[in-house]
């Protein structure tokens, strides 16, 4: 009898909590509706209209028409947008190595003690701060063959001028030269954070081992820093993958379209040649390009926790 | 001392008889209302230029004269275009009145009828003043403001030539003469270079796309002449443009400065302002820089030429700036807009460009100014040039919608030149890449 008491009583509980339930979605659901309004203004719907748009033929003061895939199709056969693929993906890399390197041994160096530590480390990231299009256009003065500092001061060595963004060869590791100056104190900021949490006691109890400082850093502080690094990898990756104005500043995607990366085709398919519907299909392209980098770089840093450990 | 004779005193009291007549009559000549539109407001959309400045700046004048209120934008010209196709598109822009580069928009905006046609107000002694006398304006200037089907969507405000800067200081220590025909520029540039002290014969746009106005100088002294024949079919991988082509090519590679490939106006102008270069084509705009005694090393030293002649013919390249009336504004605006027109083109406006260095105007009054032109401070082979150049211009840029397209993927093969590549074939390939945009531009139109 009790064990059927018991029973009816679970049920009601059960029964209880599931009218509560509805209950409170009931009373609570209006609550959502905001954010989700703002979800599907912002991200959603802008996403629906680009795929859509990307199946029209549609240039700005003409009609518009219905085409499908031909967008795409075009794209698989469009060298000039094959080749700014290429271009980002160099760009992007050379934009990333170079200043994690050059920030990780930077905040190394800034987490020593030494004097005026304060003002050297305000001074570095200064870069940090001046606006892309300004920073973009103090270089371009700089970049002139002739009348450049740049060549002014390599001159001074005895080295020959080059020609920095005004040669095909030479444009993009300039660009990157940029990039570096301008993002490398970002990295340093961001392992300085990650150097100022780290534990002691591994270096006491590697110091009694007889660890050297060589190994101290390979075997603690680098695996330590790992996911600081990754966070800034992370970061650089996204802000490379994206970086547009100081490039069109410079160099508008020339000479020739020697820098013309995704982003600047993109811009001048929208902008310049007011073909919405192809340059929504280059955003869609884009777009899945970089979900499969996050992928690879969310699945490269949890293969790197799991080493780590 | 002057004795007043009887008849002077005749004369002035037959004249002070015949004042109220006079009066009277320059009332009938100013009896245009142009009051009629007073209280409205018109927005004005222009590119950010020394012209647009001038016309910001003196808008009260217009003011006072109208009643009517002004509200002005002036945006890079780059910027300027997206935003005024874009709203344009959107059917409701922001402005009445449009600033529009007729090299770029002028396919665009007519084929779209984004601006109303200008004609019947200007037919309306009611509408336009009688001092407006569009007679006035260069027909080349009204030409190039005129659809091909006749309508006139705007007014001509401003005609860009392309002239031969030259530092008379160069030619001087050298001794040559300014080169009359292409061959000769290259013979000259050639001779006044020496890399090796930093001295350049020649300066003149690398960088795609803005180096196709270039291009243009050496192909419109073919006898082929235009980019496009009168089917709307491309012309660019023809003999004549292979042959403008390597006069590109030559004169770049051999006589200008290392790193051209990556040069826009603003790096030669750089060049040249430094002393650096002997002679650079470009637009007449560019004399008040140049002449500019804190910025520029040559001031006072710049000389002034028509461009030179080429194997056939002799043109210098066009270009130049319309004032357009939204067609989408309703008529009491259109009205309104139409009278800030007619003052924005007046011939005192068009003289201050001119004067100013701000460019050369569309009206032809402002070049017979005597008074004027020995005031400014350029000297009269600038004035000269410009009168010549408009003998001579010719449109230095195909009329067709995606003109910004074409000058990319032309450039793109010019840039290349440059570095050295074969000019048949990279003129080929741009020709292949960019006819079925042309192709399918056409087939919309």
């Amino acid at each position: 009898m009790s064990g059927m008491t018991d029973a009816a009583a679970l049920q009601g509980a059960a029964a209880d909590a599931a009218r509560r339930k509805r209950a409170y979605a009931r009373h609570y659901w209006p609550f959502v509706v905001p954010a989700a309004i703002v979800v599907l203004a912002v991200i959603v719907f802008p996403w629906v209209f680009t795929i859509w748009m990307s199946l029209q033929e549609w240039k700005i003061g003409s009609g518009r028409s219905y085409v499908g895939l031909a967008n795409y199709e075009r794209l698989l056969n469009d060298e000039r947008f094959h080749w700014s693929i290429l271009r980002t993906l160099y760009f992007t890399a050379l934009a990333v190595v170079i200043p994690v390197v050059l920030g990780v041994a930077a905040a190394l160096i800034f987490h020593r003690r030494f004097p005026l530590r304060g003002l050297a480390r305000t001074i570095f990231i200064l870069p940090m701060m001046a606006t892309p299009v300004a920073v973009a256009l103090v270089w371009t003065m700089m970049f002139h063959p002739q009348l450049g500092v740049l060549n002014w001061i390599l001159s001074q060595f005895g080295i020959p001028p080059s020609m920095w963004v005004y040669d095909q060869s030479t444009v993009i590791p300039t660009l990157v030269m940029v990039e570096v100056w301008h993002w490398t104190p970002l990295v340093m900021l961001l392992v300085l954070g990650g150097l100022a949490s780290l534990p002691v006691d591994p270096y006491e109890a590697a110091k009694i081992d007889g660890a050297t400082g060589w190994q101290a850093f390979r075997y603690i502080t680098l695996p330590l820093l790992a996911p600081f690094i990754m966070v800034a990898v992370i970061i650089r990756t996204i802000d490379a993958l994206k970086a547009f104005d100081t490039i069109y500043v410079i160099t508008q995607g020339g000479p020739g379209t020697a820098s013309e990366t995704i982003n600047i085709f993109l811009y001048l398919n929208a902008f310049a040649y007011y073909n919405m519907g192809y340059a929504s299909a280059v955003v869609v392209v884009f777009f899945t390009i970089i979900i499969g980098l996050a992928l690879l770089l969310l699945w490269s840093r949890e293969r790197f926790k799991d080493a780590v450990r | 001392m002057t004795q007043i004779t009887r008849r002077d005193a005749l004369l002035a009291g037959a004249g002070l008889l015949a004042a109220p007549a006079i009066i009277q009559s320059a009332n009938a000549q100013s009896n245009f209302n142009w009051r009629r539109f007073a209280g409205e407001r018109i927005e004005v959309s222009l590119t950010a230029n020394p012209r647009s400045q001038i016309l910001i700046q003196n808008q009260r004048e217009f003011e006072e004269l109208t009643g009517i209120r002004v509200g002005s934008e002036a945006i890079p010209e780059q910027q300027h275009r997206q935003k005024f196709v874009i709203e344009f598109a959107s059917g409701r822009p922001s402005f009445d009145v449009i600033g529009i580069s007729l090299h770029v928009n002028k396919r665009q905006v007519g084929r779209a009828r984004w601006t109303t046609d200008l004609k019947p107000m200007l037919a309306d002694p009611t509408m336009t003043s009688p001092d407006f006398d569009f007679q006035d304006f260069g027909a080349g200037a009204v030409a190039y403001s005129t659809q091909a089907d006749g309508r006139m969507d705007t007014l001509p405000e401003f005609t860009d030539y392309f002239i031969l800067y030259y530092n008379k200081e160069i030619f001087q220590r050298a001794n040559v003469q300014v080169p009359r025909t292409y061959d000769e520029l290259y013979e000259t540039a050639r001779r006044l270079t020496d890399a090796r002290n930093g001295q350049f014969g020649f300066v003149g746009r690398g960088l795609r796309n803005a180096n196709v106005v270039l291009y243009s100088c050496f192909l419109l002294g073919t006898q082929q002449r235009d980019y496009v024949d009168a089917n709307m079919r491309l012309l660019t991988d023809t003999p004549d443009a292979i042959a403008s082509g390597e006069m590109y090519k030559k004169l770049l590679r051999d006589t200008a400065p290392p790193g051209v490939a990556g040069f826009n106006w603003n790096e030669c102008q750089t060049t040249f302002a430094q002393g650096r270069a002997a002679m650079w084509l470009d637009g007449v705009g560019f004399a008040t820089p140049l002449e500019d005694q804190a910025r520029s090393r040559v001031a006072g030293k710049v000389g002034y030429a028509v461009v030179p002649r080429g194997q056939v013919r002799h043109h210098c390249c066009l270009f130049g700036t319309g004032l357009g009336i939204s067609a989408a504004s309703n008529e009491r605006k259109r009205g309104a807009a139409w009278y800030y027109l007619q003052w924005a083109v007046n011939k005192q406006n068009q003289l201050r460009f001119l004067t100013s260095g701000a460019g050369a105007p569309a009206r032809e009054s402002p070049y017979r100014n005597e008074e004027a032109i020995r005031s400014s401070r350029f000297g009269r082979d600038y004035f000269e040039t410009l009168i010549a150049s408009g003998r001579i211009a010719h449109p230095g840029l195909p009329e067709i919608v995606p003109v910004t397209e074409f000058r990319d993927t032309l450039g793109a093969g010019l840039t290349n030149l440059i570095g050295g590549a074969d000019v048949a074939t990279e003129l080929r390939r741009a020709t292949e890449a960019f006819r079925p945009v042309l192709e399918q531009s056409e087939r919309a139109t």
